[in-house]
């Protein structure tokens, strides 16, 4: 336990004094908000849709946790590159805790970039009448799960990978289609069917889903097969990223 | 447990092929407990290949490896109970502090907390950075990282100490104060010493027994005396030379070289 513990702390320290790059990371979402929330904000008022930024910031909060989760598992690589893996490796730990370790750290780092979005999204004018100190918390053991799930596709991505040469690629046939087509910028209802099947396949749909759930009291596949199919994805790629990661060598 | 006068490292057959190369091929040595055992060779010998299978981060081809009893391929974890290493290469957090770097290890090896906190402050004021605890290893100088990988390393007292050419890049001060050092652990708590060297001085001066590797086989050992009886020269550096030729050695780079490599043009670190 201490020694997934002291591997989490470390993944937080780096974090907190990273000071760049957490401004850096914020730019991203706010810009989102406040375009589309703003831009395309009347269109899907006359279109019935209700108030577009209450509907655009869960899904926006996903996007900051998504690139932060799948950053920090991709991180690992620069372990292996700054050769501090080795130093971990060939400790008397298991793998599995050097997996949990990395993955708590990484995933409690994403949550808290969320919490940062959702606070830039408070000012930018998302103020949903259904959100409760209750409701919060729920969002948060959203926020956590697809945290969770994407630290853990991030290391099963990284440990396959030799360097960084590949991240470009894993940003553009990734990350971008997991965002884009999670159901985070438009509602489900009217897609094309080919269109909709992709975003019912799209593990983050059922974050992003979730997430709206808890802070708006709007949901479309509905509160308990979120809450299933997150639970139930994230510890499938939690056991496939410890796998392929105990697989590494150095 | 294995009685004292076992060897504590039993290496047969061992083999590592990386597609149609062979990188060590079909080496076998022991090494008794609490000896102070060199293992060297030429750039791109073997030697790295050789401690990586030996602690537990590389996949033998075929052969067996047994440390302190342990068989490496079936009871890893077991065997890193057994061992402490000093990597070649860099190992630190950078974004860490010195101190948080020592730290991280005592907690990973089980130290129990108030003697790691002991031993902390004697091994960072041994190599001379207590006073320099607090600040970001990023900005340490090669000396001084190479200063904190080894007092990270010696931070536990394992049964087995690797160190792959532990005191490169330092100087002559400095390197005999970390000999004396090991030495020192070496006959106090009979901590079986496995290290590699460049410096054939180092090696003749504190090794008792040293084995010379080259293309991957072993091609001899025994004490350093003997093996300049072998040879017919005056010290272990001619001894060295005449067993493995004067031409020059290319060590291939690693994947971990290209990345960086590839890190610099990305601008981190």
């Amino acid at each position: 336990m201490q020694a997934v513990y002291i591997i989490w702390l470390r993944q937080l320290k780096r974090y907190l004094r990273s000071k760049s790059r957490i401004v850096g990371s914020l730019g991203q979402p706010l810009l989102f908000l406040v375009a589309l929330g703003f831009g395309l904000g009347p269109v899907f008022q006359k279109a019935g849709g209700g108030n577009y930024l209450d509907f655009l910031a869960p899904g926006i909060i996903s996007m900051g946790i998504l690139f932060t989760a799948l950053f920090s598992g991709i991180e690992i690589i620069w372990d292996r590159q700054f050769g501090f893996l080795k130093e971990m490796m060939v400790a008397p730990v298991s793998r599995l805790q050097i997996m949990v370790g990395r993955t708590l750290g990484g995933a409690t780092v994403a949550v808290i970039q969320g919490i940062i979005v959702f606070l830039l999204a408070f000012l930018v004018g998302f103020r949903p009448e259904y959100l409760t100190a209750w409701t919060f918390l729920l969002a948060l053991v959203f926020m956590f799960l697809i945290a969770v799930l994407f630290t853990a596709l991030g290391t099963a991505i990284a440990s396959q990978l030799d360097d960084m040469q590949g991240f470009q690629l894993i940003m553009n046939f990734v990350v971008m289609p997991l965002f884009f087509l999670s159901g985070a910028l438009f509602p489900l209802n009217g897609l094309p069917s080919g269109i909709a099947l992709v975003v019912k396949i799209d593990p983050l749909s059922y974050g992003v889903d979730g997430l709206r759930h808890a802070l708006t009291g709007v949901a479309q596949f509905g509160f308990g097969t979120d809450l299933a199919v997150l639970a139930l994805i994230t510890a499938a790629l939690l056991g496939l990223g410890t796998y392929l990661f105990s697989k590494t060598q150095i | 447990m294995p009685s004292s006068n076992e060897d504590i490292i039993k290496v047969s057959g061992l083999t590592k092929r990386f597609g149609d190369f062979t990188a060590v091929q079909n080496i076998s040595f022991d090494v008794k407990h609490g000896e102070i055992f060199a293992f060297l060779g030429p750039n791109g010998a073997g030697k790295s290949t050789t401690i990586k299978m030996l602690t537990t981060v590389l996949r033998p081809t075929a052969g067996e490896i047994f440390l302190n009893g342990h068989d490496v391929a079936r009871d890893a974890l077991g065997a890193r109970r057994s061992f402490g290493i000093v990597f070649q290469d860099p190992s630190l957090d950078d974004e860490l502090t010195a101190y948080e770097n020592i730290e991280f290890h005592g907690v990973l090896y089980g130290v129990e907390r108030e003697l790691g906190k002991q031993r902390a402050e004697q091994l960072l004021k041994f190599v001379e950075l207590w006073d320099r605890r607090n600040d970001l290893v990023k900005g340490f100088s090669g000396g001084m990282k190479r200063r904190l990988e080894i007092a990270r390393g010696l931070l536990h007292h394992p049964k087995i100490l690797f160190l792959d050419e532990p005191t490169q890049g330092l100087d002559p001060q400095t390197r005999n104060h970390i000999w004396q050092y090991i030495q020192n652990l070496n006959k106090e708590e009979g901590i079986t010493i496995f290290f590699t060297t460049h410096y054939m001085e180092e090696a003749e001066k504190v090794a008792q027994r040293v084995a010379v590797i080259d293309h991957g086989k072993i091609i001899e050992s025994g004490t350093p005396d003997g093996l300049k009886s072998k040879t017919g020269t005056s010290s272990l550096e001619d001894a060295f030379l005449s067993l493995t030729g004067h031409e020059l050695r290319e060590e291939a780079a690693t994947g971990a070289d290209h990345m960086r490599a590839g890190a610099k043009v990305w601008g981190r670190h």
